[in-house]
Order: structure tokens, then C-alpha cells, then sequence
């Protein structure tokens, strides 16, 4: 886009393909992925049981 | 530059609703158990002329019979919609004066909906459930709205904002998305998008909500003098969690329609294939993707944004703008450049990069697939409105998520309604004359006195009958009828029509 700087160079070049693998990976590493695992434990504790089927068994009507 | 209409806004919420330990329990019915036992509700009932809610046309079972239908369609103390709409409960805010007000009501809808639970668990059997997630889809291919309006003037061609309008809807995805594991209705196969809704889009433009939806709605009910106003009705929206969020996504979505509005946004920017571009734009969470412009050259999604935000910023550069529109252009610039350089450095506000952190964590710790059911689940409890189950409270509390309001404020909006607007007659109105209200509408309260006639009170104006207009007036009155007469001159048997009161002073 004409004017904008960029702050750093792009992370790969656009196309109009879609990266198979999602990328995530900065979002867990180092100091980062031991305070997340904190949280998943705390997050283990309050998921619903049986996820296979509470997810099988959401199913809504359409809306708007 | 002409001057654009000061931007009132709102928004309506379906909520997902289901019983744990009890599949297959009617949703009208539990939406209408959920909707009748919040305290909130006042008795009055929304509209005069009484709509169905509980009846369906495609005879989904049981309708909602054991309701008065007046319970099922009710006005809460702070003008706001709390009522029962396609099989779920919906909540619509109050009339909202800037974007910032919108994030609060929008977000006590979300504390409406988890008191409203609590209070009807009572009604149902031994390890019996109530489950309500703000979210918009099921993983199974349906799909329910979390839709925006916005005050327009009625003078601006309708073709012109959907010219102005459909790339920005397309490409806001990137910060306005509340992130989904897997694709729907038909779309390529993904491990997960950055939205909810983005694969049921089928129509550049339409007048349907529920199938074919289109990416600009027709819908043409203004709840306002049709003459002057227009209400623009956005369905493309997910329901966000996150409070930041959904004041940006309010916030850039009210500035792009000012500066349309003001003839200051340029030629539009258009795209070869809008409807395709949706669900492109949504299927790629690196953001890296770039979808075709009229005429062919290649563009992303951020690219279309910095280019929206650049004609938002000369607008306001040559306006001066409103503290909090400065603020969303502000917000909306930062937020840009983080997605550039790092879309998972956005995980801290917006819905869609936080869920993302949270399932590539256990998808590392427990070494999943992205088929495996545990990260669904993931993906639904992130919305669960409940805060003690709500996985998106989890990272607020755990100081992953900002917050913009405090519960305090929360709390006072579930009761009391904003100030600017007409909301603030008809929430206090409510609260004061509750027993002599007979039906309220967005646009008209109407009054049962006790007379043979009702007394009907327009509001056909959402900018007026706000707290400095009315305030005053409302408590010099001891009841109903008192106001009523002070508003003018409805005395004896002429007739129901009093006189608005932003007239009356």
C-alpha cells in the first residue's frame, strides 16, 4: 500500500494460495509455553466432560 | 464535505442455547424458559401489534404454548430487546450513542443472558443443564447472526454503500473475526478460520438474513423518520467475546459510513469476487492470502484495511473527529500494524488470535489433531457466557485478555440505559411507569392510562429524548398520566397520539 511503511519484512510473499499449516508459531515458546501451560491446567479443570459428546450433541437451529 | 449523520449504533445477539445432559430439548422452549425468568425483564411487553416468537414455520416440535407470548418479547430498564427469535435467545442493546457505549451494552448482553440461565435452571430436571454461548455457528452448518446497525442518512444512494461497503466487510475479517476450528456450508476444508460466520455468505447483496445471506443487507427499517433515516443492517459480523474487539469493530465500521457519508472516502474500492473473498480471506490465519481487486492486481486483506484506514484518517484530519472516533482510528492503525509484523502479538484483544493461542497450546501440550473433538469444544466454551465456564474470562482473568469496562459498569448498564439517546426515555420510562406501559417499540412507547384509548408516544428520532432532554421532565412527573399530559395536550378523547417528547420542551 502506497505510504505504508512496513515494520518488518513480510513473513512470506502473498499469494492467493492459503498455507496449508496454520501459522501460529510464535504463539508458543520459551518462558511463554510454561505460563500457558499453567493456564491449560487451569483450563483442563473447568472443560466440559466428555468433549467427544457435548461437541457431537451442540447442535443448533439456524438463525438470522 | 458534507456533514455526516452523528452515528448511533446497536447491536443484536442470538444466542447459542442447549441443555447438558438432555440433547434434543426444544430450543424454542428453552430460549422462552431462559427469556421469562430473567428479573431484569419488565412485564411490558415489545410491540403493540404481538408477533409469535415461539411459532415456527418449519414446525421444529413443541412450540413455546405454555408462555404468554408477551413474556417471550420483553424491554429491559435500559431500552434494550431481550426476547426469543428463530429458535434463540436473542438480545438487542439500547440505542448506543458512540461505539464505546456500543461495546458496553453489547457485553451486558452477555450478563443478561448468563442471569437469565441461572434464574431458569430452576425449571428444569435433575442433571439438567443450561448452556449459552455467544457464538455463531454450531460446526454443523448452522449458522445464527450477531448483526450491527448504524444510523444513516437517508439522503445517501443505497448504491453507494454497497460500493463503499463490501470490501470493507470482506477484509475487517482479519480484526473483526471471533476464529472457528474447521469450515462449513460446503467451503475447502480448513484447520481453522479467522471467522464464524464468513462460510454462509452466498449473496454480494440481498434482503435474506437466514439463507443466502448476502454480504450487504437490504433490510429497509429505519424504527426512525423513514424520510430523514436509513438503518443500516450488517450481518456479516461474528459475536466477539473480547471488549476491545467490539469496540473496534464497531468503532471502524461507523467511521468507513461517516466518511461515506461525507462523500470523503474516494473512489470505491472493489472487488472481482466479493463472496468468494469472504470465506478466502477468513480460511487464512497467517493473513498472507491476497484476493482480486476489480480489474485483476492482487491485494490482502490488510492491504484493503490500510487503505480504508488512510481514507478514514484524511477524513478525520479534515473534520477533527470526535475523542472516540480518534480513539477507534487510533486502535484500528496499532492493530493493523501488529497483524503485519505478528498476527499472534493481537492474541491480548481480538477473539480469533486468542482462541488460536489457546488451541495451538493444546494441540502442542497433548499432541492433537486438528480433528480431534477437544479442540471443538475449545473453540465453543471460549463463548460460553457463564464466566465461570466462559474459556474467554479464563484469559482475562489470567491477564492474557484486556478489558475495557469494569464489572461495576457492567452491572449499572443492565439496569440503566445510555444517556444520549432516545433509550434513556423509553429504559426510564420503563423503570418508572412499568405498570402504565402498555407495549414499547423502538420507535413509539404506548400507554395504558386506564382510558378507553391508549396513548401512543413517537420517538422518531434516535438522537433525541436523551437524559438532558427528558430527565427533568420524567421526575417532575408523579405517574404516567402526568406525563403523558406534559407532553403534550393529549387530554380527554381526541385522540392516542401525544406529542413526541423531544418536542414537548
Amino acid at each position: 500500500m502506497a505510504g505504508q511503511e512496513r515494520k518488518q519484512p513480510r513473513r512470506s510473499a502473498p499469494s492467493e494460495e492459503a498455507p496449508q499449516e496454520v501459522d501460529a508459531s510464535r504463539a508458543v515458546g520459551g518462558e511463554l509455553a510454561e505460563r500457558i501451560d499453567d493456564l491449560l491446567e487451569e483450563i483442563d479443570a473447568v472443560l466440559e466432560e466428555n468433549a467427544e459428546e457435548f461437541v457431537r450433541n451442540y447442535v443448533q437451529k439456524g438463525g438470522q | 464535505m458534507s456533514l455526516a449523520v452523528h452515528k448511533v449504533l446497536g447491536t443484536e445477539t442470538e444466542f447459542g442455547i442447549g441443555v447438558r445432559g438432555r440433547p434434543g430439548y426444544n430450543p424454542v422452549t428453552a430460549a422462552g424458559l431462559v427469556v421469562a425468568a430473567y428479573a431484569g425483564a419488565s412485564r411490558v411487553r415489545w410491540s403493540y401489534d404481538e408477533e409469535t416468537p415461539g411459532r415456527d414455520a418449519r414446525g421444529f416440535g413443541p412450540s413455546a404454548g405454555d408462555f404468554d407470548t408477551g413474556m417471550l418479547n420483553t424491554v429491559l430498564t435500559n431500552g434494550a430487546r431481550f426476547y426469543v427469535d428463530h429458535a434463540h435467545p436473542e438480545y438487542s442493546t439500547p440505542e448506543c450513542y458512540d461505539p464505546l457505549e456500543g461495546a458496553l451494552y453489547d457485553k451486558v448482553g452477555e450478563l443478561v443472558l448468563a442471569r437469565a440461565a441461572a434464574a431458569a435452571q430452576s425449571a428444569l430436571g435433575p442433571g439438567e443443564q443450561l448452556r449459552i454461548h455467544k457464538n455463531n455457528s454450531d460446526g454443523k452448518g448452522n449458522s445464527y447472526g450477531a448483526h450491527e446497525n448504524y444510523l444513516m442518512a437517508r439522503a445517501v444512494p443505497f448504491g453507494d454503500i454497497v460500493a463503499h461497503l463490501t470490501a470493507f466487510l470482506v477484509t475487517r475479517q482479519v480484526f473483526a473475526g471471533a476464529g472457528k476450528v474447521g469450515s462449513e456450508n460446503g467451503r475447502p476444508t480448513v484447520p481453522y478460520q479467522l471467522s464464524q460466520r464468513a462460510d454462509f455468505f452466498e449473496e454480494e447483496v440481498g434482503l435474506e438474513t437466514t439463507v443466502k445471506r448476502p454480504i450487504v443487507n437490504t433490510r429497509d427499517e429505519p424504527h426512525a423518520d423513514p424520510g430523514t433515516y436509513r438503518r443500516l443492517h450488517v450481518i456479516t459480523g461474528d459475536a466477539n467475546m473480547s471488549e476491545k474487539q467490539i469496540f473496534l469493530k464497531l468503532g471502524s465500521a461507523a467511521l468507513v459510513l461517516a466518511a461515506l457519508e461525507a462523500g470523503a472516502l474516494g473512489p470505491p474500492l472493489l472487488l472481482e469476487d466479493p463472496v468468494g473473498a469472504m470465506w478466502r480471506v477468513s480460511h487464512d490465519a497467517s493473513l498472507h492470502r491476497t484476493v482480486r481487486r476489480a480489474g485483476g492486481k492482487s491485494i490482502t486483506a490488510l492491504e484493503v484495511q490500510a487503505e480504508y484506514l488512510a481514507r478514514v484518517t484524511a477524513y478525520l484530519a479534515a473534520t477533527g473527529g470526535s475523542p472516540v472516533e480518534r480513539q477507534v482510528r487510533n486502535l484500528w492503525e496499532t492493530t493493523l500494524a501488529a497483524l503485519e509484523r505478528d498476527p499472534s502479538s493481537t492474541a491480548g484483544y481480538l477473539d480469533w488470535a486468542a482462541k488460536l493461542q489457546l488451541l495451538e497450546g493444546y494441540r502442542e501440550r497433548d499432541q492433537l489433531p486438528w480433528s480431534h473433538p477437544k479442540l471443538r469444544l475449545l473453540d465453543l466454551q471460549y463463548h460460553d457466557v457463564a464466566p465461570e465456564r466462559s474459556l474467554h474470562h479464563r484469559l482475562v482473568a489470567a491477564g492474557r485478555m484486556e478489558r475495557l469496562f469494569t464489572d461495576a459498569a457492567l452491572d449499572k448498564a443492565a439496569a440503566e440505559p445510555p444517556d444520549r439517546t432516545r433509550a434513556f426515555f423509553r429504559g426510564t420510562c420503563l423503570a418508572r411507569f412499568a405498570e402504565s406501559v402498555a407495549a414499547a417499540n423502538w420507535d413509539s412507547l404506548v400507554f395504558d392510562l386506564g382510558e378507553d384509548a391508549l396513548r401512543r408516544v413517537p420517538m422518531m428520532d434516535p438522537l433525541r429524548g436523551g437524559r438532558e432532554r427528558v430527565a427533568d421532565l420524567i421526575d417532575r412527573c408523579a405517574s404516567a398520566a402526568d406525563l403523558v399530559r406534559a407532553l403534550g395536550g393529549v387530554d380527554g378523547r381526541t385522540g392516542t397520539e401525544a406529542t413526541p417528547p423531544e418536542r414537548a420542551l
